[in-house]
Formats: structure tokens, C-alpha cells, sequence
């Protein structure tokens, strides 16, 4: 290992280059005298806030005569997370919406437009007019690439207005003692040298961490590093159990095909040709929650119903025309020539549902603030915002466009919560050797003697995918906790051939591994813990929603490296009363 | 089937020059080249470096050349190159390691366009209006993912470091013709000279590398109007 390590003394240091990270960024550095650095472990515009396609949603009202009101978007976003989002949260998210789309107009995202130069708004899964009435037009888009679109003007912006960027730094440690952090340890890929980030305020803009499943719609980069780094400093994650498995990833690869598409008109079928989702979702067919359709397409196929007996149905929008997807969807029909050979415009997409989106994640206040324990207590100077962080906005299940909304509302509080909080306090001091842990993990992953991490990887992709996917219970979780736990171990000793120093992706494959490996093994041990069903977590061994016992968030803490500690936290209810979730 | 790999290795640290490696790897027809790269890595050679992340054309991380063209390793089947994959790092930029190349200057070249809107006065209420035509004037230019693949396949690039490069232009047009945008001459000043627009010989090769099918050469031709007539 290098011995050489670069200190660099920041305001504000934030982790991940994708929407959230860079919307805190934008909005710390119109702050005067804040220096603001952004360290991601790509190219920010790399991030993959920039493969989300359909939509981000705001009740601006431009394409339904009746208008819309953010009141309506705040009921459809606690229905849809049945009814386990803080509403006090999901009020501020859904009335900031309104004015964060229009203030990223103004920033020049090129959204789509009505024939009136309006930001044109198209139709998506569980979002309603007058609550559930019928459906709205709310999520506002930029064809089918409206994440690249959002990711690209922030990024803009932060040029703008002289953030720094560490392009290609891994952060592979959070300093952080007596609940207040430091700041982070990164490696800058390029050299391998190794840098501390020692700041006033440090944001975790991670992404999620889709990749400990098999089939996923997830880049290679979201390996949960900022939940596993969390966790193993002692402090919770909150809501792991809550995973969502978005209904039409395409057939084996996993791709995403945006519900933009089923919001045109396009709907699913199976090999009878039989429009099913009428049968699973009366009023809102094919616009359904993601959770409700994605269990539908498993139990069509569970059934035999599945397109030539196979494991995916067909999502046809062949009488949508040419124009209108060419228009409205181009990427789509895109992935759709490129990797399986077919035209929408003609041929039915082979979907199958894939693992998409992390609700839970690093637990915060509804300025991203990391909240350290279930009471509510603040690790001072450390937030979280975007798909790591769990506010909690999504509760058990996501509705679509809400992510992107999640990211930039919350990373733009957090931006603003860190900018003021860093104008008013002191740089903590640096712990002593603030490197030591960073560089025995990665000398341990430098010294083993073991496996290769792809052979661990495989094994803990196939049993998430398995066992803690779209339907879950006991027997199952138990055999992937232990299994999990087995893999963990063998992980302790995984090898690798690259002892280089430059550009050495085989040690921080190996790193990611072992960050994904903490973040299914939360996510098992959580999964088994909630004895109900609720969102997108379904047990076939308690299938019904319990409120009694279990209208609570779960917080989960790391002791003694393998025990996991539960402690819950209230849901905070204000306007609607949980009832039942029908569709 | 067997694939013949033919991967462009070069470890700055301890290879004195470039030198070919060859790796057999089973693929399917439909797998990508970057399914190739990732069984060689994963499960045979983990030296090797190369950078990937959505696996589906979108973030743009691995553009390189494969069978001489410049190309995304994860849109690039193998039915689309057959049973012999030549890969190298893209041209035109130095090395870190393997298919790794250094983009600090890429991005500079992006950054000096002003790459951000510039409008400076009171913003309304409500959204800036924009009519669905003037909209679809630059909506082929907001389609970059900045890969890079458009630049290093440029001879004007390659032959003069000065030279801006057809990415940096592509960005330029997407806000000089946009009607909320009102920076035309600062990119225009930028643009309009030896290392700006007129540096490009119009070979086409930009356009047939974008792994988006950008009209690229087409956009630079629109900037070169543009600078001819003083504004969009």
C-alpha cells in the first residue's frame, strides 16, 4: 500500500456524483465561503441517476383539465407505500415538488413541452386525480430520458457555480466518532494513493445497491457502499426489508423498460394474450403500484401462464404506432433493436421483473440529517439523501417518478441544511489515524488466499433472487440468512490477481462485494423479521398487512460483526389514515 | 460459442510498450463484448482494467475500440463482430492503464463552452415557456452521454491537442439553439477559430462513432452557420 496520504480540508464533502449528491452541491455552493467537493467513484454524469426514462412527478397540472393538487400526489405516495411513509415527510416532498421541477426548467432541463410550451406530463402507476378517482398526468418528462436530462443540468450547474470534483475517488471509510463525523477516506482510482476528506458537513449520495441480486436493473456500481459503511460504524439502517422489484425489465437482461410505456397505453399479457392486470387491478390495470403488478406477472407465471411456459409475459405497445414511440420513448425501442433484435413498434417487449430500487437505506430527518439510533438522535455533520437514505418518502413500496423527485427535493435540503450548518461550526478534529481502518480493509483483501469474488458473488446474487425477491418466507429467508452469513465468512478471505496499484478494479470489485454482502444480509435478516406483508415486502406465511404490530419502521444494527439488533420507530400518520390498498 | 479476445494491454508502471494478450472466452450471440470483458476479469484475469457501469448504453463509461471502431463494449454484440474482437483503448488520449484512458482533458474541452445555461433574467413563476418546435431544434444534441467515442475517433483531434473536439461542439449546439439560452456569442467566441469549429474537416467519422446516433457532423455544420452568421 501506498504510504503517501493526501489530506484535504473541505466545507462540505459529498459522496456520489449522481442527482442527489449533485443537487446538495449546487445548492451549497450559491452559498458564499462554502467549499464544496463532490468525490464519485465514476464520472459524474456517469451516474446512474441517468438511466431513470419515464418521469418525475409534480402536481403542476398542465395535461388534465381538473389541474392537480400536491394533496393528491401526497395520498397516491402513502397508498402506495401502504401506508409506511412519514407523511409529515411525504407532505414536504410532494409540495416542494411543484417548485423544484420548475426550478430545474430554469436551471434549462429540456423537458418535453405541451403545444402550449408547457412541461409536458404523462400518465404513471398509482398516481390519481382526487384521490384515486382516476388517473393523472403528473410526472413531467424529457422523452424517455428524463434522469439524464436531471443529472446532466445539475452537473451543469455545479460547473456553474465551481464545485470541485474528485472524478474517480472510492470512498472506502466514514470517519465518525461520539456521533459527530470528520469526514471520509477515499482511494483515487487512478493512482491508487490514498486521500482523507476532512469536512465540517459529509453527504452520502450513494444509490442503492440492486447488485446483490441476479437480475437487476442496477449498474455495476450500486453496491450499497455507503449502508455497509454506516452499518459497520455501529449505526442503524432503517426499512431494509423493503425492496423494490420493478415489473418490465427485459427478459433475462434485466434492462429497464420505463412504466412510461404502460403510461402511453401499453399494457401486459400473457401467452394466452389475456390482459391479466384487469384481473389483479380492476380500476387501475396496468397502473398499478409496482409491487401489486409484479407480484401479478410471478403468479401468471407461477400459473403456466407465462409466454411459452417461460419465466416473462409480453408487454405490447404495438398499437401505440411508430410515432408516438419514437417519439415519446426512443431509448426504449432502442434497447429493444439493440439487445433483443425486436421494434416495439411491432413486436411485444418479453418482460420480466427485476430487482430496481432500494426504499430503505441510511435513516434521516427531512433535512437528510443521519439519525443514529430509532429515538431520533443526530450524528452531527453527517446526512444522507437520494436512493441510500431512507426519509422515509417511500415507505414498503416507491410509486415511479418519485425517486427522482425524492433525490432532488431532499438532496437540495440537505444541500441547504449543510451549507448553513457548515457556516456555523468548526472542523471536529481528525480522529488519530484516521486510515488505519480504511487500509486494513483493503490490505486484507490484498493478503487473501481464498476464491475469486465473482464465484461469492454468484452464489449470493442466486440466493437473494431466490429467496428474498417478490415472495418471501420463513424456511426460504432462513436458509438465505444462513447462507449469506456462509458467504460473509468466505468472504473474509476472498482473492484477488491485481496487486497493482493503478486503476485496480479487481480490489474495489472485491471491496463492493463485501459492501453488497452487508447490505443482503440486512436486507435477509430484516425480511425474515417482519412477520407481514406490506408493499413489496410479501410473505406467503403472513399475507396480510398487520398495523397492530407492525406499523413501525424497523432499525437494524450491526453487533459483534453477524448479530443484528431490532429496534422500531413510529410511523408518523397526519392526513390519512392507513385503510386498505385497493387498486 | 468461442470468442477470440484480442485485448490492447498496457500497465504504464511496469510495461515498457502496448502489447497484445489473447483470451478465449464462451459468449452467446446476443451476450455484449462488455460480457466478454467481464468474464475475463471476473472469473480469468482480474489485471485487467477497463471501465464499465450501466452495461446498457446509457452512462457511457466503455467506450473503446472494438475491431478498430469506436464503440460502447456493452451495445456491441457478438453477433455484431463475430468470433475475433480486437480491443483497444480509445486514440487520442493517454493511457492510465489498459482500456482505461485519461478524460481530464475531454472534460476540460466540454467545460470551456460554457456548458450551462446562461439566462439572466427574473425567472417567472412558472416554467420558461418553450413551443414543442423550438424544443426539437437542439433535442438531438441533449441526447450526448459524453462517452467520448465522437472525439477520439476525430483525425483533427488527433493530429492538434488544441482542437476542441466534436463532443465539446455537440454540447455547445444543444444550448446555442436553445430559444432560453442567451450565451450564443461568449460559446460562439470560443468556437469561432482554428481550435473551435473550424478544425473539423467534416470526415463524418464522429457521427458514425456516436453510439447514440447523434447527427453529429450535422451539428457541427449548424455551429459553423451559426458562427458565419453571428447567432442561431
Amino acid at each position: 500500500m501506498p504510504t503517501r496520504v493526501e489530506v484535504h480540508q473541505l466545507d462540505a464533502v459529498v459522496v456520489g456524483g449522481g442527482g442527489a449528491g449533485l443537487a446538495a452541491a449546487v445548492y451549497l455552493a450559491r452559498r458564499p465561503g462554502i467549499r464544496t467537493g463532490v468525490i464519485s467513484k465514476l464520472y459524474p454524469t456517469r451516474s446512474h441517476t441517468g438511466t431513470a426514462q419515464g418521469g418525475v412527478g409534480a402536481a403542476l397540472g398542465n395535461c388534465d383539465p381538473e389541474g392537480d393538487s400536491w394533496e393528491w400526489h401526497m395520498f397516491d405516495t402513502v397508498k402506495g407505500s401502504d401506508y409506511l411513509a412519514d407523511q409529515d415527510a411525504v407532505e414536504i416532498m410532494c409540495r416542494e415538488a411543484v417548485e423544484v421541477v420548475y426550478e430545474l426548467e430554469h436551471m434549462g432541463l429540456p423537458f418535453s413541452r405541451t403545444a402550449e410550451g408547457r412541461i409536458a406530463q404523462r400518465r404513471f402507476g398509482g398516481h390519481t386525480i382526487n384521490f384515486g378517482e382516476r388517473l393523472s398526468r403528473r410526472a413531467c418528462y424529457a422523452a424517455d430520458r428524463t434522469g439524464q436530462m436531471i443529472l446532466q443540468t445539475l452537473y451543469q450547474q455545479c460547473i456553474k457555480h465551481h464545485v470541485e470534483f474528485y472524478d474517480e475517488y472510492q470512498v472506502i471509510d466514514l470517519l465518525v466518532e461520539n456521533k459527530r463525523c470528520q469526514g471520509v477516506v477515499a482511494i483515487e482510482i487512478a493512482s491508487g494513493a490514498l486521500h482523507v476528506f476532512h469536512a465540517k458537513a459529509v453527504l452520502f449520495a450513494t444509490g442503492g445497491w440492486g447488485r446483490m441480486f441476479k437480475i437487476t436493473s442496477n449498474a455495476v456500481s450500486l453496491t450499497g457502499d455507503a449502508a455497509a459503511l454506516v452499518w459497520r460504524r455501529g449505526l442503524p439502517l432503517e426499512d431494509m426489508e423493503f425492496f423494490q422489484i420493478h415489473p418490465t425489465g427485459i427478459y433475462k437482461l434485466g434492462i429497464l423498460i420505463t412504466e412510461g410505456v404502460r403510461g402511453e397505453g401499453g399494457v401486459l399479457r400473457n401467452r394466452e394474450g389475456e390482459r391479466f392486470m384487469e384481473v389483479y387491478a380492476p380500476r387501475m390495470k396496468d397502473l398499478a403500484s409496482r409491487d401489486v403488478v409484479s407480484r401479478a406477472i410471478y403468479l401468471e407465471i407461477r400459473a403456466g401462464r407465462g409466454i411459452e411456459g417461460k419465466a416473462y409475459v409480453n408487454l405490447d405497445a404495438t398499437h401505440l404506432g411508430r410515432g408516438l414511440i419514437g417519439e415519446k420513448l426512443p431509448d426504449v425501442a432502442d434497447f429493444c433493436r439493440t439487445y433483443i433484435g425486436i421494434d416495439p413498434a411491432f413486436d411485444p417487449m418479453p418482460v420480466q421483473p427485476t430487482a430496481h430500487y432500494a426504499m430503505g437505506g441510511l435513516p434521516t430527518d427531512s433535512d437528510g440529517r443521519l439519525l443514529a439510533d430509532a429515538a431520533g438522535a443526530i450524528v452531527e455533520g453527517a446526512y444522507a439523501a437520494g436512493e441510500c437514505a431512507c426519509v422515509s418518502v417511500h415507505g414498503a413500496n416507491r410509486l415511479g417518478t418519485n425517486s427522482l423527485l425524492d433525490l432532488v427535493v431532499f438532496g437540495r435540503r440537505a444541500g441547504l441544511h449543510m451549507a448553513a450548518f457548515a457556516a456555523g461550526s468548526n472542523h471536529d478534529s481528525l480522529p488519530d489515524d484516521p486510515t488505519g481502518p480504511a487500509i486494513e480493509a483493503l490490505q486484507r483483501i490484498r493478503g487473501g488466499k481464498g476464491e475469486r469474488a465473482a464465484a461469492i458473488r454468484d452464489e449470493m446474487q442466486a440466493t437473494m433472487t431466490e429467496h428474498v425477491s417478490v415472495f418471501r418466507e420463513d424456511a426460504g429467508l432462513s436458509e438465505a440468512i444462513a447462507k449469506i452469513g456462509e458467504l460473509r465468512q468466505r468472504f473474509r478471505d476472498v482473492k484477488i490477481d491485481d496487486k497493482g496499484e493503478r486503476y485496480n478494479l479487481d480490489l474495489l470489485e472485491a471491496f463492493e462485494l463485501g459492501c453488497l454482502l452487508d447490505c443482503a444480509y440486512s436486507t435477509a435478516t430484516a425480511a425474515r423479521n417482519r412477520t407481514e406483508s406490506r408493499g413489496a415486502h410479501y410473505r406467503e406465511d403472513f399475507q396480510q398487512r398487520n398495523d397492530r404490530e407492525w406499523l413501525k419502521h424497523t432499525f437494524q444494527t450491526l453487533r459483534d460483526g453477524d448479530k443484528v439488533e431490532f429496534n422500531y420507530r413510529p410511523v408518523t400518520v397526519t392526513r390519512f389514515e392507513p385503510k386498505e390498498r385497493v387498486y | 460459442m468461442r470468442v477470440r479476445f484480442d485485448v490492447k494491454r498496457y500497465d504504464p508502471e511496469k510495461d515498457e510498450a502496448p502489447y497484445f494478450q489473447t483470451y478465449e472466452v464462451e459468449l452467446e450471440e446476443s451476450d455484449r463484448v462488455l460480457d466478454g470483458l467481464n468474464q475475463i476479469r471476473w472469473r480469468r484475469d482480474g489485471t485487467l482494467a477497463f471501465r464499465r457501469s450501466c452495461e446498457h448504453g446509457i452512462c457511457g463509461s466503455d467506450a473503446m475500440r472494438i475491431n478498430g471502431r469506436n464503440r460502447l463494449a456493452c451495445r456491441t454484440l457478438v453477433r455484431d463482430v463475430g468470433k475475433r474482437v480486437r480491443v483497444e483503448p480509445l486514440l487520442g488520449l493517454p493511457v492510465v492503464r489498459d482500456l482505461v484512458v485519461d478524460q481530464r482533458r475531454f472534460f476540460q474541452d466540454y467545460r470551456s463552452v460554457l456548458p450551462f445555461l446562461v439566462n439572466d433574467e427574473p425567472a417567472p413563476p412558472r416554467e420558461r415557456l418553450q413551443t414543442p418546435g423550438d424544443r426539437q431544434r437542439f433535442d438531438d444534441t441533449t441526447r450526448c452521454i459524453l462517452c467520448a467515442a465522437c472525439t477520439t475517433s476525430c483525425p483533427s483531434a488527433w493530429g492538434d491537442e488544441s482542437f476542441i473536439g466534436p463532443a465539446a461542439i455537440v454540447q455547445a449546439h444543444r444550448f446555442i439553439f436553445d430559444t432560453r439560452d442567451h450565451a450564443t456569442a461568449e460559446r460562439l467566441a470560443r468556437l469561432n477559430g482554428r481550435s473551435g469549429v473550424w478544425a473539423c474537416r467534416t470526415v463524418y467519422n464522429c457521427t458514425v462513432a456516436c453510439p447514440r446516433e447523434i447527427q453529429v457532423t450535422r451539428a457541427i455544420a449548424e455551429v459553423k452557420r451559426a458562427a458565419l452568421l453571428g447567432g442561431r
